[in-house]
């Protein structure tokens, strides 16, 4: 019997793993470097961008608002799902933002550097109000109500035409310049991935896990888990109402379509598709879909199937998402190695 | 020498629907007492468990911690008046390293307020908590994620987490079932230790001889309702007791 | 109360009652809130209408071949969409919706918006009662409502298949340990109250245009209802759509007719703060054992 030679890749980790999976023990600088590049990279990119505005072109300064836009909301909606609430309408916290701006904006006249922050908090609340009283439920009523409320502020606003009805309202004051719009959004967008990020380490975040993965033992661990849940709703809410707030500034216009499905499929894919829990991956996947959304205007509400069946196969199929992908492979080192093979072996 | 008592229930009654779960029952307990609550499957001990601790709120009767009317109370309000108490069965976090799942009771309202602590303090503490239950230190078990555990270590970690809540009164839901003779030997000392230091103890159990090593009293359940309440010896010798069990279980382990 | 208002109630509810009753169907028997409801309602209707006018099929054979298409569909989307992610209820939401957003979208963007769709009704004509004036159609949608719901009632609790079924919604392991096959079971739950789903297109779009629009509503009507009368309860789901179906002719008679497309979203989110386990739901008990 001869002992063939056959080869097989093996995978090593880069730095080297200290007890748990997400310490690292590192010696060298190399090894620093490869942990914090990708991080700079990243930031390093998205500040210079808005300098580059004559050789970007306003169309695709436009697309990055657009696209920090969808990012923030999906980082609103992976905080919510690591707590297990699955929000099926980001819009309404989109719709929220944006309308008290416009309101506070066209009644008193107040600048942006008050209304945004203003109907941040404010709409954040409001929304955090609207949807406590689901959060003693487990399971599917989270989604169902938002899902309903968009709905239903549409109509509201349609049919008792408050707040501008079906015109909206426009003529807003306008942000100073694109590229000082472009360094708000982006700065705040960093803040959120790192800040959620950071937050999730921490002992409160912690907590804030383990509702999703067991309620039950979070209330015997002596926690107020609809308090919990609610200060989740109110934080994860704070970026998408700015989102709303900026955007209407951005555009200056207001108007039913705030509360359009575009914000609730668009932020639910790009979370999904960028892989939910991470953060990271809810600001990959917007970085990849929505860019890939311009380039597929042409195709109107075929863009909608689109998504729907992309969101599809990465819920079922791939429901782990890119970004722990794409992290697993940076951080390893593949090679190629000889084996002895046994007789009748691959 | 009598001492306090730390909780007392008067008429407890739950029904669900048509069932009554819990009729009418009544005991106390002092402080530093051990108590075993047996009887045969769904005889109502977790549903009367539930009903001390909040998770059910109760058709009629009340329950009295500390001298406190707690009957419904919130359940997390239990835990921080110093109830502690695991679940029969045991669920970890699942996508959370095994000590980090000690974290979040070290990191509740009453623990930060008797013991204090920062971030990372607490992960010391956990270690230490997960080595009393018999976790190995210099193994990679506690640094896993919990969804890993077998069974056994998972009810070992429900005991860590009860604890880690510097309670008062613990009350453990048939902590051995589901782990193995070996195990139970194991952590049988370390119960026994609790008792001696004076920890109030209710333990629901169906392992007889185990318990009794454990427990000064028992109360019986049967259907329900209190059929017996006393010395583990004098209970087992009680006729309706042996009746309820078919006889078998009291036999082989009295 | 006038005659109209009794008349015209009872109608809005029966097709409540009908739209409802495929959600509720396969909600109550293997757990899964199907957001992709409105789609395949939506769906059937366009079948029956494809059917017609691009291949010719008389009427009287369209319904029932697209009662089959939309079950094999409903069969379909628990294969590719539910099948790995069973038991996951946050991924379920997500994937029902997206198939039932996309279903609508394409035919969206399939072109299928203008007035030359729709589907012909059963029994032209109408009758008088009471000084109302009622075309037939109407009345035969609270006829089916009425056969379906009762049809649905002895099938459940009547037949090996349904009481099988039941089982498994109760208690999944120890249906299994007695041999009935989970997944089997699921997709024939979904295959059903697709075809439920399909019936009620048929019987209700005929009275307007079909539209995109009209999907999102339809699952919109059927989640009010389904909440209002409490998840998985057929009680609830008739005294539901009795309330619901009245409130909107009351609204639309002595109000004003434009609340009437709010009143469902306006029940289903007031029902959701005050009371989400509904008016019959039994929840709140199942959700305290531990
Ligand atoms: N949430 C609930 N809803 C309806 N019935 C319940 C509920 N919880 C318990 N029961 C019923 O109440 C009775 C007592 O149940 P319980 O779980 O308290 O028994 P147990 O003594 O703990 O049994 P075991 O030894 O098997 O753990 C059983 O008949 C059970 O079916
Ligand atoms: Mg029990």
């Amino acid at each position: 019997m001869s002992a063939k030679v056959g080869y097989r890749k093996e995978r090593l980790d880069r730095g080297i793993k200290a007890r748990t999976d997400d310490i690292f023990a590192i010696s060298t600088y190399r090894e620093i470097l490869y942990l914090i590049l990708p991080r700079v990279f990243v930031i390093a990119g998205l500040l210079i961008f808005p300098l580059l505005g004559d050789f970007t072109g306003v169309y695709w300064q436009n697309v990055i608002v657009i696209t920090c836009t969808i990012a923030l909301l999906a980082l609103s909606w992976d905080l919510l799902h690591s707590v297990g609430l699955v929000s099926l309408g980001q819009a309404v916290f989109f719709g929220v933002g944006a309308y008290i701006t416009g309101f506070l904006a066209q009644q008193f006249g107040l600048p942006p550097l008050v209304t945004i922050p203003l109907a941040t908090v404010f709409g954040a609340l409001v929304c955090t109000m609207l949807l406590y009283p689901v959060l003693r439920l487990r399971g599917v009523y989270f989604g169902l109500i938002t899902f309903a409320l968009p709905l239903l502020f549409m109509r509201i606003i349609e049919t008792t035409k408050v707040l501008g009805g079906t015109e909206g309202m426009s003529g807003l004051p306008a942000l100073p310049s694109i590229a000082i719009s472009l360094y708000i959004i982006i700065t705040i967008t960093l803040v959120c991935v790192f800040g959620f990020q950071r937050l999730f380490e921490t002992d409160y975040g912690l907590v804030l896990k383990a509702i999703k993965d067991n309620d039950r033992s979070v209330i015997a661990a002596g926690f107020n888990i609809s308090w919990f849940k609610a200060q989740a709703v109110f934080i994860a809410a704070l970026p998408a109402t700015f989102a709303g707030a900026f955007l209407t500034h951005h555009y200056q216009f207001v108007g039913i379509p705030a509360f359009a499905t575009d914000y609730s499929i668009l932020p639910l894919a790009s979370a999904i598709v960028g892989g939910p829990g991470s953060f990271f991956g809810a600001m990959l996947g917007a970085f990849l879909l929505v860019p890939l959304s311009e380039l597929l205007r042409d195709l109107g509400t075929l863009r909608i199937v689109i998504y729907s069946v992309i969101l599809l196969i990465f819920v079922v199929g791939l429901p782990e998402g890119l970004y722990p992908y794409l992290r697993r492979k940076y951080f390893q080192f593949e090679r190629v190695v000889s084996m002895e093979l046994e007789e009748g072996g691959k | 020498m009598s001492k306090e008592t730390i909780l007392e229930v008067r008429n407890l009654s739950k029904n669900f629907g048509g069932v009554k779960a819990v009729s009418e029952v009544s005991f106390q307990l002092k402080r530093g007492e051990a108590l075993g609550v047996m009887g045969p499957n769904g005889c109502g001990k977790s549903t009367l468990i539930n009903l001390i601790t909040g998770f059910i709120k109760p058709s009629s009767g009340q329950v009295f911690y500390q001298g406190k009317d707690i009957t419904g109370i919130a359940p997390h309000k239990a835990v921080n008046l110093g109830i502690a108490r695991s679940f029969q069965m045991a669920k970890p976090f699942y996508n959370i390293p095994v000590y980090k799942n000690l974290i979040i009771p070290l990191f509740s309202p009453r623990v930060r307020k008797l013991v204090g602590g920062k971030f990372g303090d607490r992960d010391e503490a956990a270690i230490h908590l997960l080595e009393d239950v018999g976790f190995e230190r210099d193994s990679s078990i506690p640094y896993k994620a919990a969804g890993s555990l077998p069974h056994g270590y998972v009810k070992r970690l429900e005991l860590a987490r009860c604890l880690s809540l510097e309670p008062d009164l613990i009350i453990l839901d048939e902590l051995f079932s589901g782990m193995s003779m070996s195990e139970v030997a194991s952590i049988l000392p370390f119960l026994e230790r609790l008792r001696d230091e004076g920890k109030t103890l209710i333990m629901v159990e169906h392992r007889l001889k185990e318990l009794f090593r454990v427990v000064d009293k028992v109360v019986v359940l049967n259907f329900g309702k209190k059929i017996a309440e006393g010395l583990p010896e004098e209970v087992v010798q009680n006729e309706e007791v042996r009746k309820s069990y078919l006889g078998s279980e009291v036999d082989s382990s009295a | 109360m006038e005659a109209s208002v009794l008349i015209f109630g009872l109608v809005n509810s029966a097709t409540l009652m009908l739209v409802a009753l495929g959600f509720s169907l396969i909600f109550g028997l293997s757990g899964v809130a199907n957001l992709a409801h409105g789609g395949i309602y939506l769906f059937s209707g366009y079948v029956t209408w494809m059917l017609m006018n691009y291949l010719g099929v008389p009427f009287l054979l369209a319904v029932p071949l697209t009662i089959i298409i939309a079950g094999v569909l409903g069969a379909l989307i628990y294969w590719v969409a539910l099948k790995r992610v069973r038991g996951l209820h946050l991924s379920e939401v997500i994937a029902t919706f997206a198939v039932g957003v996309a279903i609508l979208e394409l035919f969206r963007w399939m072109g299928f918006v203008t007035y030359e769709f729709t589907l012909p009704v059963f029994i032209k004509g109408s009758v008088d009662i009471a000084g109302v004036s009622i075309d037939y159609q109407r009345l035969l949608i609270i006829g089916i409502g009425l056969l379906l719901a009762f049809a649905l009632w002895v099938f459940s609790r009547y037949t090996k298949m349904g009481l099988a079924l039941r089982g498994m919604a109760q208690d999944e392991y120890t249906a299994l340990s007695i041999g009935i096959d989970s997944d089997w079971a699921a997709a024939l739950s979904m295959a059903l109250g697709s075809a439920i789903a399909a019936i009620a297109a048929i019987s209700i779009l005929p009275l307007g245009i079909i539209s995109i629009n009209m999907g999102y509503e339809v699952l919109i009507m059927a989640l009010a209802v389904s909440v209002v009368g409490g998840l998985e309860s057929i009680t609830g789901l008739v005294v539901a759509s009795i309330i619901l179906g009245f409130a909107k002719t009351i609204t639309g008679t002595y109000f004003d007719p434009k609340w009437m497309e709010v009143i469902y979203l306006f029940a289903l989110v007031l029902v959701l703060a005050i009371k989400p386990s509904g008016l019959f739901g039994k929840f709140k008990e199942l959700e305290e054992r531990v």
